[in-house]
């Protein structure tokens, strides 16, 4: 199933009524009313009481100008706008080196699962390196998934260095000429300090390893995450450097509205989404269909 | 950071000359800025917008307090209406008559289920009861492990069968297994699942029908967005649930998430999660949340996390060190990681009322706080006992072994002395444990 299909399948199945209300909304005048409602369903998707105050009076003010004649039409722009970058991930190469990052939980071990998927089906050899050393059967996990991928596997023992770990499954890449390397690493607070400290330790690794890896810094950003999402990105990125956001569980009823604040903030752009718990259940981000999405009519 | 909600309300209110009652108008604006925050705060919105006017019902007409400023009289009303909102005092979890308990977990994927069971289980075992853990989550990749390792850790036997068997079938299994072996908890770790996915919902409800739990427990993430409001609310009125446990509450989320659950479902958050270590679940405040949702500091966890780090006893030998003027750079650096041991530096001072909003600028750099330590570390012991002795070629040493400049020890040194000076000047007045730590580099 397309993403915008497997969107459209999750939101059918919310109940929160939204759908019914986009589709009146536009097709009634733009007034206070509906500039009110549209700041209601923007909210509602998580983008924030800041960046919804701020797509409304932008399509107020292009009102004012005379200069819309279809809600829908300028809200998608408005949107559009801010959540348009590139998307999906160039190998520039050889090994291409991804180093996944996020909050615990959010998904970046499955979503390394699917990336590693993606990859063979084209063909492409991959290695992932288990960098989460830390957290219960962790490892496991992700051997799992290489399994199920036919894909490398570096590890060493649970609690061993996580840069060690990187380091070698770049240099085993080398080696054995595999296309890919992923980094997972163990989910962490941004406001942890010293596990921040160990995630620079890796990325400085990866760079010695090989130069100009990792090529990839992917934050991996679960959709149901509210305000906080923008915190998480901005301490992430000012440790690391980030280079795009993995948007996940998109399958759910959760929208992921923060990533307009982030793109804002922090210019990072949504390059991958996660909309299921399969294999294949990965696919490139598609602005249009985000911004479908958020105002679905079905 | 934010701006805290009193400061905000303080500009709103700076016009209104005098004491009195609390005009509509007034008021009015000051809800803007409370609906705002609380909007930051992720609480749902259509719960800010029904809280927002029962506040403001309560607010117009009431007498701003002698003690108070027209702002601080608003917020007071609108922190007492969430915390009775969320519940006034903590509710455990009821142990049913005849053993055992059953208790079943259910969430979100990534909620934090699988830590948040194995610290309830820890709990218990320190009790003194024989809690038994339950991997009935099938769908992820090494679940029954990590489960397995984590029972191991906390010393709590796990049953766990096959991936492919079925999740009902473990469950009813372990019930039977826990009453013969006579265990009097059980808890059941069930898979994450979205609240939209009928299949699995279905499968909740079959293994709460066959084992009838006493308690079930929602597993949301306090950085849970907009949505709480219809995850907690389908899984109750699916599944049925007793009480939540928000997770993840160590970071900086303000934790809307709590007021939107509560307020749509009527269930009270139970517990807090607040860190991967296996430390147990902590009770949950909404006093103390309030505040957080409000921006407004927390201190009464500030003292509590201050007094777990510094042990009593290890502060009464400091305070000798202080008297005897013997305080060392290795003190200093052992003062140093109790402060860390605190948690981000920045957070804990966000808890500090009135220093939230002032704190905005105020980089508070943990990566000077961590190189003082690198310091102090590349110094040998002697050195450390005996600053005198750090000359310039000691010096040169230091710094490279802990990759500064020979500046950056230079400076480090003269501030401790200054600080041992400092110290001198307040080992004269009893009673006063801690002295400011001087601003470093
Ligand atoms: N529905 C849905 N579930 C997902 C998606 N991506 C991941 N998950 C689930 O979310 C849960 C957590 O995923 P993990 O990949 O273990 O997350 P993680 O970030 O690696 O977690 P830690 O390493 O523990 O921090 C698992 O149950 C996954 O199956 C998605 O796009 N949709
Ligand atoms: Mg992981």
């Amino acid at each position: 199933m397309a993403f915008f299909d497997r969107l459209k399948a999750g939101l059918s199945k919310t109940r929160n009524g939204l759908v019914h209300r986009a589709s009146s909304l536009f097709s009634s005048p733009i007034n206070e009313a509906t500039l009110e409602e549209l700041e209601e369903i923007l909210i509602l998707s998580d983008v924030g009481p800041a960046c919804a105050g701020d797509i409304v009076s932008s399509i107020r003010s292009r009102q004012s100008r005379g200069s819309v004649n279809d809600l829908r039409t300028a809200l998608k722009q408005e949107i559009l706008k801010r959540v348009t970058g590139e998307s999906g991930l160039l190998r520039v190469d050889t090994p291409f080196v991804i180093m996944v990052v996020g909050v615990n939980g959010v998904g970046k071990t499955t979503s390394i699962g699917k990336l590693a998927r993606k990859y063979h089906d084209e063909g492409l050899q991959v290695t992932l390196a288990a960098g989460d050393t830390f957290r219960a059967a962790a490892i496991e996990q992700l051997e799992i998934w290489a399994q199920r991928t036919q894909a490398q596997f570096v590890k060493h023992q649970h609690g061993a260095d996580p840069a060690a770990v990187a380091y070698d499954a770049v240099m085993s890449a080398q080696a054995r000429k595999s296309d890919v390397v992923i980094v997972d690493t163990a989910g962490r607070l941004h406001t942890k300090s010293n596990l921040m400290e160990e995630l620079k330790k890796i990325h400085r690794v990866l760079g010695k390893a090989m130069p100009h890896a990792p090529h990839e810094v992917l934050l991996v950003l679960d959709a149901t995450t509210g305000q906080n999402g923008l915190q998480q990105a901005k301490v992430f990125h000012q440790a690391i450097g980030l280079t795009g956001i993995v948007l996940t569980k998109l399958d759910g009823s959760a929208k992921g509205g923060i990533v307009l604040a982030i793109r804002e903030e922090l210019k990072l752009p949504v390059k991958l989404v996660g909309v299921g718990e399969g294999m294949d259940d990965l696919q490139d981000f598609v602005p249009e269909d985000f911004v479908e999405a958020l105002f679905q009519e079905s | 950071m934010f701006e805290s909600l009193t400061d905000k309300l303080e500009g709103v209110f700076k016009r209104l000359k005098g004491r009195g009652l609390l005009k509509e108008e007034d008021v009015a604006a000051a809800m803007k800025e409370v609906r705002m925050a609380l909007l930051e705060a992720d609480v749902n919105f259509r719960a800010v917008k029904a809280f927002v006017e029962k506040v403001k019902e309560r607010a117009v007409g009431k007498e701003v307090l002698e003690s108070l400023t027209p702002g601080q009289q608003v917020v007071k009303v609108v922190r007492d209406e969430l915390v009775s909102l969320m519940g006034d005092v903590h509710k455990g979890i009821r142990l049913a008559p005849n053993p055992p308990t059953v208790i079943m977990v259910i969430g979100l994927q990534g909620s934090g289920k699988t830590t948040s069971v194995a610290k309830m289980a820890m709990t218990f075992r320190k009790e003194g009861r024989r809690p038994m853990l339950v991997a009935a989550d099938t769908q992820r990749p090494a679940a029954i492990t990590q489960l397995q390792s984590l029972g191991k850790t906390v010393g709590v036997p796990v049953h766990a069968t096959q991936e492919k068997d079925d999740p009902v079938r473990i469950c009813r299994d372990a019930v039977t297994r826990a009453r013969n072996e006579a265990h009097d908890i059980v808890i059941l770790d069930t898979a994450g699942r979205l609240q939209i996915d009928t299949d699995l919902m279905n499968q909740l409800k079959e293994i709460r029908r066959d084992v009838s739990p006493h308690e079930v427990l929602l597993v949301a993430d306090a950085m849970t967005g907009q949505e709480a409001v219809n995850i907690a609310e389908t899984f109750d009125k699916e599944i049925g649930i007793d009480g939540v446990i928000l997770t993840k509450m160590d970071g900086d989320a303000r934790g809307g998430a709590a007021l939107s659950i509560t307020w749509v479902t009527g269930k009270p958050v139970k517990f807090i999660g607040v860190g991967e270590k296996l430390d147990p679940l902590e009770a949950f405040h909404p006093d103390r949340v309030a505040s957080r949702i409000l921006g407004m500091g927390d201190v009464l966890s500030l003292i509590e996390k201050a007094q777990e780090a510094v042990e009593e006893k290890e502060a009464l030998e400091l305070e000798e060190k202080l008297l005897s003027d013997s305080f060392s750079l290795e003190d200093l650096r052992d003062q140093m990681r109790q402060i860390r041991k605190m948690g981000p530096l920045q957070g804990l001072l966000g808890m500090v009322p009135g220093l939230g909003s002032k704190l905005k600028d105020v980089n508070v750099d943990e990566g000077q706080l961590r190189r003082v330590e690198a310091i102090i570390n590349s110094m040998t012991p002697l050195e450390r006992r005996n600053h005198a002795i750090i000359k310039g070629s000691r010096r040169r040493r230091i710094a490279d072994g802990s990759g500064v400049t020979i500046a950056d020890v230079n400076r480090l040194l003269k501030q401790y002395i200054q600080m041992r000076k400092m110290m001198k000047r307040f080992t004269g007045m009893k009673g006063k444990r801690f002295p400011g730590l001087p601003r470093f580099m």
